[in-house]
């Protein structure tokens, strides 16, 4: 079986082996140095050769594994050392864990996002504890004068049955240093039966400091002599300052540093804004609330939720821009149909909100800028910097600290590049610190869209004609981010005559990733719609579903790669409808799709949904009072992401975790602009789901023989279309908009 | 002005304004960090503390109306983890990112103190105001009541059965 993680084997990665001072084992993993250089211009050769390797051993038998990737509430910094200590056979429970840093001569994919982390780092990590096993096998071996062969290893000890001898890892460790280290390439890991500690439920690493407060994340970062910065942006994105009383802010109590920062256009790093600086980061606020700038708006300023809907409206009826895709012949098989359904779907804006606010430290000294960073990019963190500040890469070092949540808001980099102006222009070190009002109205909005579908079904119920004109944002072939929609989006290849068709306007507004980024919206327009076509077809959605995954028209020939374009992550791969089918026969199953009557007012919906590798199928269960009260019962959630789930405890998590972000977006979430500026600022205004709205969330797994993929993101999706179509199951209302705050469920 | 505070059963004084909020005393200048600032407003809980037992937003009580009081914080609550909420916590494994879970814990623990078996009811209305963004509420609540099970199974003295020793926990 050839699969996408397997494709990631040609790393030119190479072991570095060290005897720690003291005793002991390190073991490194490079990347090639000549492409550490082409990365990141030059390497390190001062770097400390005892940070940032993979493991460590010491002689008293402590076995130390470095996460490398942003922790951001995933789990990866317990996952990731899973995987090194799972194929090590180090007793996990005595395992210490630490952060790294941003070290691109040693780490891979130090990033949190697109849920890559699994695919990417899957075989990779096994690989480093296989390779520090078989060093401290090979050591004992050599002290014993026995076969490898003959040793066996359990919980930090190898043993050798037939003389009855064992020896602890502290013990062999070493003399395991001044083995050869084995080729990564090759190195024989465990058959999947073998495994101990992937696939069992582990717990949080950081749990016991989480629940004592102990300062673990970007916010209570602390360095010897910083002051507290804020940063006064333009509301409309891209101002820029024209006058500011800055001389009288300087002058207000425990304010050291007050600044006009000239910034420049692109909205993804450092704009025009304002720099306060002081002892204290309240009394920074009581400065800031004394602030007077008068801002150039520039050309955004006259942007507004209702100009945009008004637009869209006037494009809707216009010839569509561009073609994105189109099979057969749409609107011949519409002009056929037996039944011929309209609709437009809408969703807003809305931001990422995490709840720690976007913050960062940073300390300009001797030409170097040290930084500590929740960035769920850090290496683009560490460019921007560079960029902005005029340095080289590898002058910024990046510490990597735990984020209060990132959902995609930290994988953009603005912050980094604030503190790091900040700190070179004052010399002390910064702490910046966002308001939750500068986090909400600077984000990189989840884009708004409106979606024109056609769709018809012959006399059999099955669909002939699918069509949408998506109206987004963006200028000429260009979507804006995360505001596009691909050509393979489902239920393309699924019905014969399909088109695809978009229209962009203008956007003066941030947009970027958030958690399912294009799918969190799509799936509500898409799967919304497709329920529709099923009660036109007269047939059980959910059984209408399976018959659209069965009528799969043959595959494209695969694209040429470009020439000479470098090897990026995991490779996409396509949709695999028995994949889908699997999930959602389960959890037809589970969920007692058909099986229950339920009284008016009560109903179930169902969606299914593909994104980052995962497959995803839903059914949620809504109950909805004649006054319009909407109450989400239950949710049953059925998840195809391999044949591992690494960690259970924490997967489970994920999958909860995002079906109830789901819901949230959809029951209240909505940023809107008027004057060019957001409108929203805090949770008073911008509601998150609380604990009361949470429904009980039941979480399955199908485990197929595939390589293991993430699942930060693709539960999400399908839980936005499932209950929406639980709202028309139980009341007769079709709901084409969202947030539900704002439509009407009353019903007789 | 001189301001001082009895937090964790130690009285410190610091020199700040008297309207500075409690949150930011307790942060940037007492250097206790367990407790978050998330919206400033009092609408999401990440600042939560206990003075005199009762869950408090930090955010929004100026140190002056604090002087006088027993402030708790979570680094008072048990500095081993060992107060039944938090045992709770760590049995069930409820954070995720873990940045509301301060402000969580002081304020379940406020509810088991005056509600020492709340209902599901009872604990969505003492819980809403909690912001958790990685919505990890189906285990806060589950660990809410397994905290009521252990602290009925365990009675203590004191802020809630905090005092117990346990065996030494590696992590």
């Amino acid at each position: 079986m050839t699969t996408q993680t397997e494709s990631q084997v040609t790393r030119r990665d190479f072991l570095r082996v060290s005897a720690l001072v003291g005793g002991g084992l390190m073991l490194a993993s490079y990347a090639d140095p000549l492409e550490a250089v082409e990365r990141i211009g030059a390497l390190n050769a001062a770097a400390d050769p005892t940070l940032n390797a993979y493991v460590r051993i010491t002689p008293d038998g402590i076995v130390t594994i470095i996460a490398q990737n942003p922790e951001i509430g995933q789990g990866i910094k317990t996952m990731l050392p899973m995987l090194i200590a799972e194929e090590l056979d180090a007793d996990w429970a005595t395992v210490r864990v630490e952060q790294g840093d941003l070290d691109s001569t040693k780490f891979r994919g130090q990033s949190a996002g697109g849920s890559t982390a699994t695919p990417t780092h899957y075989m990779p990590m096994r690989r480093v504890g296989a390779a520090a096993r078989a060093m401290l096998v090979g050591a004992a071996a050599k002290q014993w004068n026995v076969p490898a062969s003959e040793l066996e290893t359990d919980k930090g000890v190898v043993h050798h049955r037939a003389s009855k001898r064992s020896a602890t890892y502290g013990s062999l460790a070493t003399a395991a240093a001044t083995m050869p280290a084995p080729d990564l390439a090759t190195i024989p890991l465990k058959d999947p039966k073998q495994f101990k500690l992937i696939g069992t439920k582990q717990k949080t690493y950081d749990l016991k400091g989480i629940i004592t407060g102990k300062p673990m994340f970007g916010i209570d970062v602390t360095v010897p002599g910083m002051k507290y910065a804020s940063f006064v942006k333009c509301p409309v994105y891209g101002g820029k300052v024209k006058t500011a009383n800055v001389e009288a802010i300087k002058a207000m109590p425990g304010i050291t540093h007050a600044f006009v920062v000239p910034g420049g256009t692109a909205l993804t790093g450092l704009l025009g804004g304002v720099a306060i600086v002081g002892n204290n980061w309240w009394l920074v606020q009581q400065a800031r609330k004394k602030l007077i700038v008068t801002w150039d708006e520039g050309a955004t300023a006259s942007q507004s939720s209702a100009g945009f809907a008004a637009k869209a409206a006037e494009l809707s009826i216009l010839p569509p821009q561009r073609s994105l895709r189109k099979d057969g012949d749409p609107d011949a098989a519409l002009a056929n149909a037996a039944k011929v359904v309209k609709a437009a779907y809408v969703y807003p804006f809305i931001s990422h909100a995490p709840l720690e606010p976007q913050n960062c430290t940073a300390h300009f000294k001797d030409g170097v800028c040290e930084m500590w960073s929740t960035s769920q990019t850090p290496e683009g963190g560490r460019g921007l910097v560079a960029s902005t500040l005029g340095i080289k890469p590898e002058q910024v070092i990046v510490h990597m600290v735990r984020a209060g949540g990132g959902f995609g808001r930290r994988l953009s980099n603005d912050y980094m590049a604030e503190a790091a102006w900040i700190a070179k222009e004052t010399g002390v070190p910064v702490k910046l610190l966002w308001s939750r009002e500068d986090d909400m109205q600077h984000d990189f909005y989840r884009p708004g869209g409106f979606h024109y579908f056609t769709g018809g079904v012959d006399a059999n119920g099955k669909v002939v004609a699918f069509k949408d004109h998506f109206v987004s944002f963006g200028e000429g072939e260009r979507f804006a981010s995360s505001a596009d929609l691909g050509a393979t989006e489902f239920p393309a290849r699924y019905v014969p005559n399909l088109a695809f068709e978009s229209s962009v306007m203008p956007l003066g507004v941030p947009t970027g990733a958030l958690r399912a980024p294009r799918s969190n919206a799509l799936s509500f327009a898409f799967h919304g719609f497709i329920d529709e076509l099923a009660v036109a077809a007269g047939k059980d959605p959910l059984q209408f579903r399976i018959d659209l995954l069965n009528s799969e028209m043959p595959a494209p020939p695969p694209a040429p790669a470009p020439a000479g374009a470098p090897p990026r992550g995991p490779q996409p791969v396509g949709f695999d409808s028995a994949r889908m089918r699997g999930v959602l026969e389960q959890v037809r199953d589970v969920s007692g799709w058909g099986k229950t009557a339920l009284p008016k007012g009560t109903g179930m919906g169902v969606a299914f949904y593909f994104s980052h590798r995962g497959y995803f199928a839903e059914v949620v269960q809504a109950t909805v009072s004649k006054a319009g009260v909407l109450k989400v019962d239950k949710v049953w959630a059925v998840g195809d992401v391999g044949s591992e789930i690494i960690n259970p405890n924490h997967a489970e998590q994920q999958v909860q975790g995002a079906v109830i972000d789901g819901l949230s977006q959809a029951l209240a979430q909505e940023v809107t602009f008027a004057g060019g500026a957001a409108e929203q600022a805090n949770f008073n205004t911008y509601q998150l789901l609380r604990m009361r709205q949470a429904p009980p969330v039941e979480v399955h797994w199908r485990k197929t023989e595939f390589a293991p993929t993430g699942i930060g993101e693709p539960a999400l999706p399908p839980v936005i279309p499932a209950l929406v179509n639980a709202i028309y199951a139980a009341t007769g209302k079709r709901v084409r908009q969202i947030p539900l705050s704002k439509v009407d469920l009353r019903w007789t | 002005m001189a301001i001082s505070l009895k937090v964790n059963g130690t009285v410190r004084t610091i020199d700040v304004p008297p309207e500075m909020p409690l949150l930011w005393a307790l942060r940037d200048e007492l250097d206790l960090k367990g407790t978050k600032y998330g919206c400033g407003v009092s609408r999401c809980g990440a600042c939560t503390v206990h003075v005199n037992g009762v869950a408090t937003r930090s955010c929004q009580t100026p140190v002056s109306r604090a002087q006088g009081a027993d402030i708790t914080t979570i680094e008072g609550l048990s500095p081993d983890g060992l107060h039944a909420v938090q045992k709770a916590w760590k049995e069930l494994d409820v954070p995720q990112c873990g940045y509301c879970q301060a402000g969580q814990i002081m304020a379940a623990a406020a509810l088991l103190s005056k509600t020492p078996k709340p209902t599901d009811a009872e604990i969505d209305t003492a819980m809403n105001t909690n912001l958790c963004r990685c919505a990890t509420y189906l285990r806060i609540k589950a660990a809410i009541h397994r905290a009521a099970d252990i602290k009925a199974s365990a009675p203590m003295t004191g802020t809630g059965g905090a005092n117990k020793p346990g065996s030494p926990d590696p992590r």
